[in-house]
């Protein structure tokens, strides 16, 4: 799915329509429209963060406290949370729902992103945290609806 | 002044209100003076305990939030210290016990000891209040203030690096499971809700 106005307003809609009322988020080229969609939408609060772990924290706050949440990085900030996500929301059956730029996949042009696109998936296998690939805006709500259920009734990222 | 003195110095103020603890001694002693549902400890993911006071702190702006931190965990999340102070809410009070030590893993000096001064750090991230304090008397007067100004606040509580396991505690670990805590105290926030 190309990165665009639409289709970041179709991920923006479908997290509302799930029920996110919170969203932490480091900017990221992917990343921006939605970022200025959750920092434009009254009914999101957006929380900018110095590093994406701080990320795990909040959300799992918010879980606590009853509110659903949503993260947004890249997939380097996700490797940047893992001991968060792992002795944090794993440890404490806490659900996250996580949006993660997959970048470094086939078509990267920017080298530094390469690494990282080759173990992301990896990573997560080993965690064992289940993973969705959104690549067409028809099933976008549909798919988020989904991993939030799963996430909801597995209490686990 | 021993962290043990602090805690019952400011117990009144915990009793009242929400509280996210860190791992280690913290959690141990103030479990220590009589468990309550709206105690939180998170016992791992070390510095993330202000993020998660700061997402609850958002989610329900009508419940008051105090992050009981230390000075290693502080120090592994200092960008934390920004984004509280960026959303600054009035709701969170942040105390920091700075042992200067990772006292339980070694106890090991932290950089508190050659030079590092948290508050500083808190003040120049951009929290709009900040205090050191070293006795009870001046955690309680602080604390008060904080509460009374109604504004983020950071406290830096110079204690000793001191920890003698409570009665029926091993190590660091009490009776109280952690997920007995987790669930207990995310029931609790959903009956402050009705």
């Amino acid at each position: 799915m190309a990165v665009s106005i639409e289709s970041s307003r179709i991920i923006h809609d479908a997290l509302v329509a799930n029920g996110v009322r919170l969203v932490s988020a480091l900017p990221e080229t992917w990343l921006v429209h939605l970022i200025r969609m959750a920092e434009e939408d009254p009914a999101v609060t957006l929380v900018r963060l110095a590093k994406e772990e701080e990320g795990v924290g909040i959300s799992m706050g918010a879980h606590l406290a009853g509110v659903r949440s949503a993260m947004l990085m890249q997939n380097h900030g996700f490797l940047a949370s893992i001991n968060g996500i792992v002795s944090g929301a794993q440890l404490y059956r806490i659900p996250l729902l996580m949006l993660i730029s997959r970048r470094g996949a086939m078509g990267e042009r920017d080298p530094w992103q390469t690494e990282g696109g080759l173990v992301t998936e990896h990573v997560l296998e080993a965690l064992r945290i289940p993973y969705d690939v959104l690549d067409e805006r028809a099933t976008v709500e549909h798919r988020i609806g989904k991993a939030m259920t799963l996430a909801g009734s597995a209490l686990r990222p | 002044m021993k962290r043990l003195e602090a805690l019952e110095a400011i117990k009144p103020v915990l009793d009242e209100n929400i509280v996210v603890t860190i791992m280690g001694a913290v959690a141990a002693e103030l479990q220590s003076l009589g468990h309550r549902p709206n105690w939180f400890y998170l016992q791992h993911a070390m510095g993330l305990a202000s993020s998660l006071g700061l997402g609850i702190a958002l989610s329900r702006p009508e419940l008051r939030v105090i992050v009981l931190d230390g000075d290693g965990s502080v120090l592994m999340n200092l960008g934390g210290l920004t984004t509280l102070a960026r959303y600054r809410p009035s709701n969170l009070l942040h105390i920091v016990f700075d042992n200067g030590s990772l006292l339980s893993v070694g106890g090991f000096p932290t950089a508190t000891t050659t030079g590092t001064d948290i508050a500083a750090m808190a003040d120049g991230a951009g929290v709009p209040r900040t205090a050191g304090v070293d006795s009870p008397d001046g955690l309680r007067d602080a604390v008060a203030a904080a509460l009374e100004s109604d504004t983020l606040t950071t406290i830096v509580a110079k204690v000793e690096a001191h920890y003698e396991p409570p009665r029926g505690t091993a190590g660091f670990v009490t009776n109280l499971t952690l997920l007995e805590n987790r669930f207990q105290f995310a029931r609790h926030l959903e009956r402050l809700r009705n």
